[in-house]
Parts: structure tokens; C-alpha cells; sequence
């Protein structure tokens, strides 16, 4: 007991550092320094200060939906490089890195699932692969997760982590917009439903296309949701900025969000919705 | 890239070729515009032609929507307020006349002197501007009025009061209410396309650039400043990431594009809106005739297709 109890003060009070940067599973908020498994086992989520670390998407899938019931789809999809994209380095190769870091294909994740035995559609961002940024693919990705989740009559969950919309893929990032905005109508059309979780950060062009359509908006605490960033507002503006600009609980302030859903509770109230909306069928 | 955009484009022309006469006079139009499209897209623009582009769609003379309104528009009624929470000055709304019918027309407006541009906040929207936006295209579909947009936005405005009023979830619901509408809707991006600021008001059914117009996912500056750490290199980021009309043209993007004077759109505004009024006009001629149901699901169609990525790469 004693041993335990000095492990996790040791943790709590020296995090390891890795040249200057704080080890990233080292609290932001508190300081609080954890093991892998420990974290995992609280679902990323400072047992401290509640403090919610990112989640990569399978790891989010894992978390949310019952178990082996996730169907992955499209996962064979990969972007090209339409503008033979060259800045510091070529796109291709960014792609191409991004892709063994990560272990998936591109910045989404979608496929069949069930939460609490309701059967759902999903479709997960993934923000380490570069930065969730939504191309070609991503706004391809989620087009099937709608067309998929009208087609089988269940409900789309999607959760969002992103910077916004692509540079690499230039204008065409851009259109993924209007793609996934026509997309979400098109599922509203069919009697479709829409649950947007948004996940930290949810910014720029994910939020102001069909991360914002939701039927219901969903936010996890702490999430950074804004069209622009603070830093770019701050420099444009010169505006001095709320402590909690674009944060969630801003955002729910000022009516943008229904709920600020803590990760712990995200399962269960997505059960919830997701019995609302089949509406006893 | 120009040897595939040629290939899409003959491909598209002798489909056209092959329709019979469907449309009649309107098809042959469309192949002279094609053939037109084709002969300017042999010649791919070069770094320094983009940059020009770059340059003159920023142009501090070059005419901004009012000076279309007032050359092409009879009986302009302009319509104030987004009925909430105040008037968006970045944006024009109204109704007016356009070659024989009535049209809602929505604009960027950025202003000319010292005090209109700070009253116009550079042309850069709030959430105040989509709201006033959708409300003016809800009147259009409700009466059945087509819908012009003319595009003009260095992007939505950055701001603290912005992002407390919702701007990502404005321009979001701004497309969701175009990707509704039943009537026809022709877009001309007639200076700077700014990103979410001017998608938010550019899901038509025809999209147009003029000549020296660009139509961008971030700023230049923006993209020079996060990809190579330095906003001075914006030259290299406008020649990396293509945002001129004949490239847009070229993936797709846009439908066509409209011609301007020699030395751009401000050494003649009087041509200019000639040659704009007539592209309009063109659009909007081939529209007619579309059910709103068929209108609203080809929309979606477009955007659906827009840029899709071959199945084996």
C-alpha cells in the first residue's frame, strides 16, 4: 500500500521532461505525471484535475461503442497529391509519414457500431494525423458515413479533432465543405440523425461545416472550438482575449453547444440520444 | 495537370457534341464556351501569373459588389438587418432587377475610402452578415426569385465578438440553408475568395471566376505562415496551393470564367460589368427550366462529385 501511495506521488510531482517539453502524459493543467495504462484505464482523462488528454481514434472507438461490434469502412481510401503540393517538403512525403505514425490511412475513421446494443454509424477524427486536417478523403470518408448511415436507417456519431480544412489540397480542401455540408442534408433528407461530438480542437473548417449540423452538439470539456484560432484573433485584433476564449465552456455560454459531456459520461449519453432518436423502433 | 484538365474538358465538349438538341441555341452556347475555356487552358499560368492574379484581385480600385449592383441592377432595393442582432455592413443584401427579372442578390462589400472600409470592416463578415445572407436567400425561395452571390472576402472576420457569436456554426448553416434552397443560384467570385467566409455564401448551382479573381482555403500569408514559418513568403505559398481561376477552372472548381478588361477589372469597371451581366445571365439561362427539386438535388450532386480522387492511386 505504502509503495503505491509513493509511486503515485513520484508521479505526481516530478514529470519526466523530453528536451524542455512537458512528457505528454504530464497534465496540462495540474502537473500530474501518468503511466500509459493509467491514463488508458481513466480514459485519458486526469483523475486530478479532470483534465482531458487527446485520444487517438481507435482508442476512442474502443472507448465508445460495445465490444466487436466496430465495422470499419473505407479504410483502404488514401489522398493523392492533386497540386503536386511542394512547401518545406512535399506532401506526399507528409502523407506518407503521417500514415506510419498514426497507423492509419488518413484523418477519419469510419464504419458501422453499436453503443449499448443500438446500432450506430461512426466517424472518428483522428488529430495526429496532421492535425485532422479534412482533404479529399476525409470529406469523402464522412459523405459514406452519412450515405452508409441513411442507407441502413441508424444514426451517425461522429467526433471531431481538427484544424480545419487541408492546405496541402488547396481549393479542393476547401470544397470538402459544401461536400460534407450537402452530405449531412442529404441524410437529414432520408429521416437521418446527426450526433457531433466535438472533441478538442474542433476549428476552422470541420467546425463550420458538418461538425456544426449536428441535431445535437456535443463538447468535451476544455475542447478548443473556433472558426479562428486564439493566437491568429490576437494578432489580427489585437483584442484582448477572454481567459476562456473558444473554449467549450464559452461556447456553451453563448448557445453554441447543447452539453459539455465529460468522457466518462460520453458513452452512456450517447446511449441516451442515440434511444431518443430511434424513438422506440 | 493542364494535359488531364485538356483531356476532361475535350471529353466534356464532344459529350456536348453528341447531346441532340436538347436545349437548342443554349447548347451551342455552352460549346462555344467550352471551346473558349479549352483554348485558355492550354496555356498553363505561370508562378508570376499568379501572383498578378493575387495582386489585382486585391486591387484597392478594383470594383467591388455596389459597383456591379449599380451597373447591372434596376430598381435595387437593398434589405438591411439579420432581424436578431444587428446589420452587417460586409455584406450586401437586396432585391432588384436584373435583365428582366427579379433577383435577390447577395454580396462582400469592402469599402473604398478609410471610413467606409472600417464601417465595412474591409469586407471581412460576422456571423451578423450569414444571418442577414440567409434571411434575404429565404425571401428568394419563398418567392422564387433566382439568387445572385458575387464572392469578395479576405475571409470571415477574426474576432473575440465573432467567435462568441458563432461564426463557425454561421458559415456552416449559411451552406446548409444554400444546400436547401429551391431556386437557382450563380456565384461569381469577382475579387477574393477567402475561404469559409466565402463558401459560406458560394454553394450554387453555377460558380464563376472573373479572370484575375482567386478563390482560396487560407490567405497566402496564412498558409506561408504556418507551412514555411514566414509570412513573406506568400509568393511561394499563392504558387504552391493555385488559387487562380484557371487553375480552379481546371479542378473543377468553378464552371467557368469571366473574362476581363486588359489590366484587369478596374481599368474598366464599365466592361467589367458588361462582361459580368453577361455571364450571369448566361447561368442563369441555363438553369432555367430546372424544377427547384432537380436544381437542389444537381447542387448537391456537384458538391458531392467536386474533386474526387481516383480509385487507385
Amino acid at each position: 500500500m505504502t509503495e503505491r501511495i509513493d509511486v503515485s506521488i513520484e508521479h505526481r510531482h516530478a514529470p519526466p521532461e523530453d528536451g524542455g517539453r512537458p512528457h505528454p502524459n504530464t497534465c496540462p493543467g495540474c502537473g500530474s505525471h501518468y503511466r500509459d495504462d493509467e491514463l488508458d484505464e481513466h480514459l485519458r482523462v486526469c483523475t486530478h484535475c479532470g483534465y482531458h488528454f487527446a485520444v487517438h481514434a481507435r482508442d476512442r472507438i474502443r472507448q465508445l461503442v460495445d465490444e466487436d461490434s466496430f465495422a470499419e469502412e473505407a479504410a483502404e481510401l488514401r489522398s493523392d497529391d492533386p497540386l503536386g503540393f511542394f512547401d518545406l517538403r512535399p506532401y506526399t512525403e507528409r502523407l506518407a509519414e503521417a500514415e506510419l505514425s498514426t497507423g492509419l490511412g488518413e484523418a477519419m475513421v469510419i464504419g458501422r457500431a453499436a453503443i449499448e446494443e443500438l446500432p450506430c454509424q461512426l466517424a472518428v477524427m483522428e488529430f495526429s494525423f496532421m492535425g485532422g486536417s479534412m482533404g479529399r478523403i476525409v470529406g469523402e470518408k464522412f459523405t459514406r458515413a452519412c450515405e452508409s448511415a441513411a442507407e441502413r436507417g441508424v444514426p451517425l456519431v461522429s467526433v471531431t479533432a481538427s484544424g480545419g480544412a487541408r492546405m496541402q489540397e488547396g481549393i479542393l480542401s476547401l470544397m470538402q465543405l459544401p461536400k460534407t455540408v450537402c452530405a449531412v442534408e442529404d441524410l437529414h433528407d432520408s429521416g437521418g440523425t446527426l450526433i457531433s461530438v466535438m472533441a478538442h480542437p474542433t476549428t476552422a473548417g470541420v467546425l463550420a461545416s458538418f461538425a456544426s449540423l449536428g441535431d445535437v452538439l456535443v463538447a468535451e470539456p476544455g475542447a478548443l472550438l473556433s472558426f479562428t484560432g486564439p493566437r491568429v484573433v490576437q494578432q489580427t485584433t489585437r483584442e484582448k482575449l477572454p481567459d476562456d476564449f473558444g473554449l467549450a465552456e464559452a461556447n456553451y455560454r453563448h448557445g453554441h453547444v447543447d452539453a459539455i459531456v465529460p468522457r466518462p459520461e460520453l458513452r452512456p449519453t450517447l446511449a441516451r440520444l442515440l434511444r431518443l432518436f430511434a424513438n422506440g423502433r | 495537370m493542364a494535359g488531364e484538365a485538356e483531356l476532361r474538358l475535350r471529353a466534356q465538349l464532344s459529350r456536348l457534341r453528341s447531346v441532340p438538341l436538347l436545349r437548342g441555341a443554349k447548347l451551342s452556347g455552352e460549346l462555344e464556351r467550352l471551346q473558349r475555356q479549352l483554348d485558355r487552358i492550354v496555356a498553363e499560368p505561370s508562378d508570376e501569373e499568379i501572383w498578378k492574379s493575387v495582386e489585382l484581385a486585391r486591387h484597392p480600385d478594383r470594383p467591388y459588389t455596389l459597383d456591379y449592383v449599380e451597373r447591372l441592377l434596376e430598381d435595387w432595393f437593398e434589405l438591411h438587418g439579420d432581424r436578431t442582432y444587428g446589420d452587417d455592413a460586409a455584406i450586401v443584401t437586396g432585391l432588384g432587377r436584373f435583365r428582366g427579372r427579379t433577383i435577390v442578390l447577395v454580396g462582400n462589400q469592402k469599402g473604398r475610402d478609410v471610413k467606409e472600409r472600417t464601417s465595412r470592416n474591409f469586407g471581412m463578415a460576422h456571423p451578423e452578415g450569414y444571418a442577414k445572407a440567409n434571411r434575404a436567400m429565404e425571401l428568394a425561395d419563398r418567392h422564387g426569385f433566382p439568387i445572385l452571390s458575387l464572392v469578395d472576402i479576405p475571409g470571415a472576420y477574426p474576432g473575440v465578438s465573432a467567435e462568441q457569436h458563432g461564426q463557425g456554426g454561421a458559415i456552416a448553416r449559411s451552406q446548409a440553408l444554400m444546400a436547401r434552397l429551391r431556386v437557382p443560384i450563380v456565384t461569381c467570385v469577382i475579387g477574393e475568395g477567402g475561404s469559409g467566409g466565402a463558401i459560406a455564401t458560394a454553394l450554387a448551382d453555377r460558380v464563376l471566376m472573373q479572370a484575375n479573381a482567386i478563390y482560396t482555403v487560407i490567405s497566402p500569408e496564412g498558409c506561408a505562415a504556418i507551412l514555411w514559418r514566414d509570412a513573406g513568403e506568400a509568393r511561394k505559398a499563392a504558387a504552391a496551393f493555385k488559387p487562380d481561376a484557371a487553375h480552379c477552372l481546371e479542378l473543377g472548381v468553378i464552371d467557368a470564367i469571366v473574362p476581363e478588361p486588359d489590366g484587369g477589372a478596374h481599368a474598366d469597371p464599365v466592361e467589367s460589368a458588361r462582361l459580368l451581366g453577361d455571364a450571369l445571365a448566361e447561368s442563369l439561362e441555363l438553369l432555367e427550366g430546372s424544377s427547384g427539386e432537380e436544381l437542389r438535388r444537381q447542387r448537391r450532386v456537384r458538391f458531392r462529385t467536386m474533386g474526387e480522387v481516383p480509385v487507385t492511386r
